[in-house]
């Protein structure tokens, strides 16, 4: 009976699926799909490499500190970095006086001792990082609509994210020369438009960015270490930061990795010879092609 | 217990038999994981799985249990609790990560576990209550997980609620007042946030209790072995300890290094980038997907697209709860009499070549965006899915003529020679005699 | 037990090479390293599950207060709040310095002059913090009408320890006096404590 029920019940899923997969594919059959633009010329992140990468990468302490100072002159305009505390500085190698000074130097908001009213105050090291719109509404008024996201977690927040950062500040282009493999978008999609106020940018999912491009000029951020501040170098460097922002720990992390995973590799290969001995005296052994018993488990004391 | 050879415990420190006439406590870990328990001595590596999901069960505790002290569930702040856990909390880091990759290697754990038992039939007579039981704690182990990714209240985990919950909207009359009920709100917010924090820390207790009842119906037969043939003498057996603790001590190793490279190197591989931008009730993700321990069924989900008597949204509800409800029904669907996939011909070419390479296809097009081809192909393995579990296997063991089986387990191991040299068998389980020697 | 098929009992060492001089040892020792080093991975574990209870890091971060004084006049304290718990800040009166001075300091269960209790060249700021050093009720005495105890400075109502106008401990359970926390002045009227 359960089984008369069950090959009932079986046939009729079957029936339905199969039907949604008669008609499926012959709406697949018979509907062109046009390709769109979006799916066409959008491209992945190029490769970039860091010195954080790989199971043994380690922080580089300049990069993240001009990375740091690419945010604050550039970044920070629009973006905020609400979950970073000012006091986290510390971790990119600075002084307990720098980072007192740098804390310094970012406004906080805070209130009139006397009055209670809404102030501003230079801020302390715990501090968070403060934002540059108060909410979401001024942001987006500020921001043709577009809310300029918090960038404390945007390289966890996308597929590859450092390199994404990377390649998207870097990745403005003029839409009607801009060919992939010899494909160029404007013969493929002639329609296609970048509207007033986006931006064209084959590295953002749709084409077209709010953000107007940040990274203009060679030199835009005086580096203290000397470093040459191409785009590229300013791209690279902004986006090794807010890998940092993203996961503070991340060095910490693979470096813990490393000795936990060793011993338990030595553990593991103990318990293998441990088992081996264990179960050495009931294991059956081939020998000269015949199969012989060893002795069974009574005979063995444990 | 089961087995009259079943080793007695004998209290040898004087503290041990002053607790064994009080609380017998120590005879009870005896009786169900020590020398007192007497297992088959042909389990292979899949045998391990067992051990290995209740290592899982209390991991996930652990960490669960020490997380839930420093998040908050509350809409406002459930993002950044995770995240002042991720960078503020002593050690933080690992214990989320540890309890976000230790779900997934739950699952891992927990899908090789129920495959294995689904190949080798180790939910037939006497073993189904077993089978049931596991089936229990499959479901509430989906429920707790699917609860626990909202807690972090990112864009996935939002969306996520928004569209499981929404799956109950499709049920005829009832649904949508009672999505609403579920949510305690039209949309997720605090009231459905506070309501799965309660439930997620609620139900791993729940299935640890029936992970209790699911042990303890398995040491009334003990447990099956690769072979399907029933423990006859002491011969087939070894006692739990040492044999099966040593062998699950290097399960558990080989486990704990894959896991750990998990946790330590590739710690987000396995979720999704989008739980990292804050739950935003105004804007969708691109590609909503749950997590990949439920791609398979949100493939089913899925793969029913034309409206036929019932809209179709209905059919992939009652389709994608079928699909793991029929596995309740197995012990009397599959009518076999021999129990392992070794000695069942067709029916290993159906788990091997059928199920396996279906639920392959579901769980790849259960993590793929709602688009051709992956709709045709996860159309195709939802119907062999179907016709798998409840056509193909009572026919099978109605039609199949099993190989010869051995007469017992020590047989097979040591692979007694017959008169004319090989191995004698014979095809009914129970009714096979002692091979003349 | 005979094995099922009767081989030679002695097949079944073959895999210990060395079985015929140590097998037992060997054995053991195997079996207790593999037992010990999970011990030691068990134990391991415990410590990120205990020290993750211990403050977090933005807990632990540098906490400062800063407090405008000028508006505190001779005789009124206020209350402010230094690392989640209160602090007291009171600007003592001639009578209340000279009352302080004119304890026996040998006489007190925690003996301290005033002087060591506040900061040269500004005597008349008694900066403590506001938990008793019994069990961390927060004494009465700062707040305009209340009880400031038998010797005129604070008085926890929990189980009744009296403080004198130097916030020493006078009678009453607590132990100790009422801690006075690091802090310096920035300017005559501007203090930060921490």
């Amino acid at each position: 009976m359960t089984r008369l029920i069950g090959i009932l019940v079986g046939l009729v899923f079957t029936f339905v699926v199969l039907l949604a997969f008669v008609f499926g594919a012959w709406t697949f059959a018979t509907e062109e799909v046009s390709p769109t633009a979006e799916h066409e010329f959008h491209l992945a992140p190029r490769h970039a490499s860091y010195q954080f990468d790989g199971a043994l990468g380690t922080w580089d302490y300049q990069q993240l500190q001009r990375g740091y100072q690419v945010y604050k002159e550039v970044c920070s305009a629009c973006h905020s970095l609400k979950l970073v505390g000012l006091r986290n500085l510390a971790e990119l190698g600075y002084t307990e006086a720098e980072v007192k000074a740098e804390a310094a130097s970012w406004v906080v908001p805070g209130i009139d001792p006397v009055t209670g009213e809404a102030s501003t105050r230079p801020g302390t090291p715990t501090d968070y990082f403060p934002s540059p719109y108060p909410n979401d509404v001024a942001a987006a008024a500020a921001n043709n609509n577009a809310v300029p996201p918090d960038l404390s977690l945007i390289t966890k927040a996308r597929h590859h994210g450092t390199e994404y950062v990377r390649s998207l500040l870097t990745g403005y282009r003029n839409p009607d020369t801009f060919s992939v493999d010899g494909k160029r978008l404007k013969e493929e999609f002639p329609d296609f438009e970048t509207p007033a106020g986006l931006h064209f940018n084959p590295y953002f999912p749709n084409l077209n960015l709010a953000m107007a491009p940040p990274l203009t000029t060679p030199g835009q951020v005086t580096y203290a270490d000397g470093t040459d501040p191409t785009i590229e170098q300013m791209a690279t460097d902004v986006s090794a930061f807010l890998t940092w922002t993203a996961e503070p720990t991340l060095v910490r992390r693979k470096q813990t990795g490393w000795p936990v995973l060793g011993f338990l590799l030595f553990a593991t290969v103990l318990a293998w010879y441990a088992k081996k001995q264990v179960w050495a005296p009931v294991k059956p052994k081939k020998r000269k092609g015949a199969v012989t018993a060893t002795a069974t488990p009574g005979d063995h004391e444990a | 217990m089961s087995f009259p050879w079943a080793k007695a415990y004998e209290p040898k420190a004087p503290l041990m038999r002053f607790l064994d006439e009080r609380l017998p406590l120590p005879r009870f870990v005896y009786n169900a994981v020590g020398a007192g328990y007497p297992v088959p001595r042909n389990l292979s590596y899949f045998w391990n799985f067992g051990i290995l999901a209740g290592f899982c069960l209390v991991l996930q505790i652990v960490t669960g249990v020490v997380l839930a002290m420093h998040y908050s569930a509350n809409a406002l702040v459930a993002f950044n609790s995770v995240e002042h856990i991720m960078r503020d909390v002593n050690w933080g880091w690992m214990l989320r990560y540890a309890h976000a990759n230790g779900a997934s290697f739950f699952f891992v754990v927990v899908y090789i576990h129920i495959f294995r038992g689904l190949f080798y039939s180790s939910y037939k007579a006497p073993r189904e209550m077993i089978w049931l039981l596991g089936v229990v704690i499959f479901l509430l182990m989906m429920a707790t997980a699917f609860m626990g990714y909202v807690l972090p209240w990112g864009q996935m985990s939002f969306w996520g609620a928004k569209v499981i919950t929404g799956l109950f909207g499709a049920i005829p009359l009832v649904g949508e007042p009672l999505q609403i009920w579920l949510l305690g709100g039209y949309a997720p917010d605090n009231a459905a946030l506070n309501r799965f924090y309660s439930l997620h820390f609620l139900l791993p207790f729940v299935i640890a209790g029936v992970v209790i009842l699911h042990i303890w119906a398995l040491h009334i037969p003990g447990s099956s072995n690769p072979t399907g043939v029933e423990v006859k003498s002491e011969s087939d057996t070894v006692p739990f300890h040492p044999y099966y603790t040593a062998k699950d001590g290097f399960g558990l190793g080989v486990f704990l290094i894959i896991y750990t490279l998990f946790v330590f190197f590739l710690p987000n591989a396995l979720g999704h980038p989008d739980n990292y931008i804050p739950a935003n009730p105004l804007s969708t993700p691109a590609h909503i997907v749950p997590e990949w321990y439920f791609w398979p069924f949100y493939a089913i989900l899925r793969a029913f697209t034309s409206d036929f008597l019932l809209p179709a949204k209905l059919w992939g509800v009652l389709a994608m709860f079928s699909a793991i409800l029929c596995w309740f029904f197995l012990p009397w669907l599959d009518r076999s009499p021999v129990r392992s996939g070794h000695y069942r011909p067709l029916f290993r070419k159906f788990f091997l070549f059928g199920l396996i390479p279906c639920m392959a296809v579901l769980f790849w097009c259960g993590g793929a965006p709602a688009e051709e081809p992956y709709v045709m192909l996860s159309q195709i393995a939802t119907a062999y899915y179907f016709l798998h579990f409840l056509v193909i296997l009572p026919i099978v063991s109605l039609v199949e003529r099993p190989e010869p089986l051995p007469y017992s387990i020590t047989d097979a191991v040591l692979g007694t020679p017959a008169d004319d040299g090989t191995v004698k068998g014979h095809m009914i389980q129970g009714e096979n005699a002692r091979p003349a020697v | 037990m005979a094995s099922t098929t009767g081989a030679a009992p002695d097949d079944a060492m073959t895999t210990d090479g060395d079985s015929g001089t140590h097998p037992v040892r060997r054995r053991d020792f195997i079996n207790i390293a593999a037992v010990s080093a999970a011990g030691v991975g068990g134990l391991a574990v415990l410590y990120p599950l205990i020290s993750q209870m211990a403050p977090s890091k933005d807990v632990l971060a540098e906490s400062t207060t800063e407090l405008d004084l000028s508006a505190i006049q001779p005789g009124q304290a206020v209350k402010a709040v230094f690392r989640k718990q209160p602090v007291f800040i009171r600007n003592l009166t001639p009578q209340e310095i000279a009352a302080a001075d004119a304890v026996d300091v040998s006489s007190l269960r925690d003996p301290q002059t005033l002087a060591e209790r506040t900061k040269a060249g500004h005597g008349n700021w008694l900066i403590t913090m506001g938990v008793c050093t019994h069990l961390g009720c927060v004494p009465l005495g700062a707040g305009e009408g209340e009880n400031k105890g038998e010797f005129g400075g604070y008085f926890c109502p929990c189980h009744g320890s009296h403080y004198d106008t130097a916030a020493r401990i006078r009678k009453g359970p607590a132990p100790t006096n009422l801690l006075v926390p690091e802090y310096e002045f920035t300017t005559d009227t501007t203090v930060v404590i921490g």
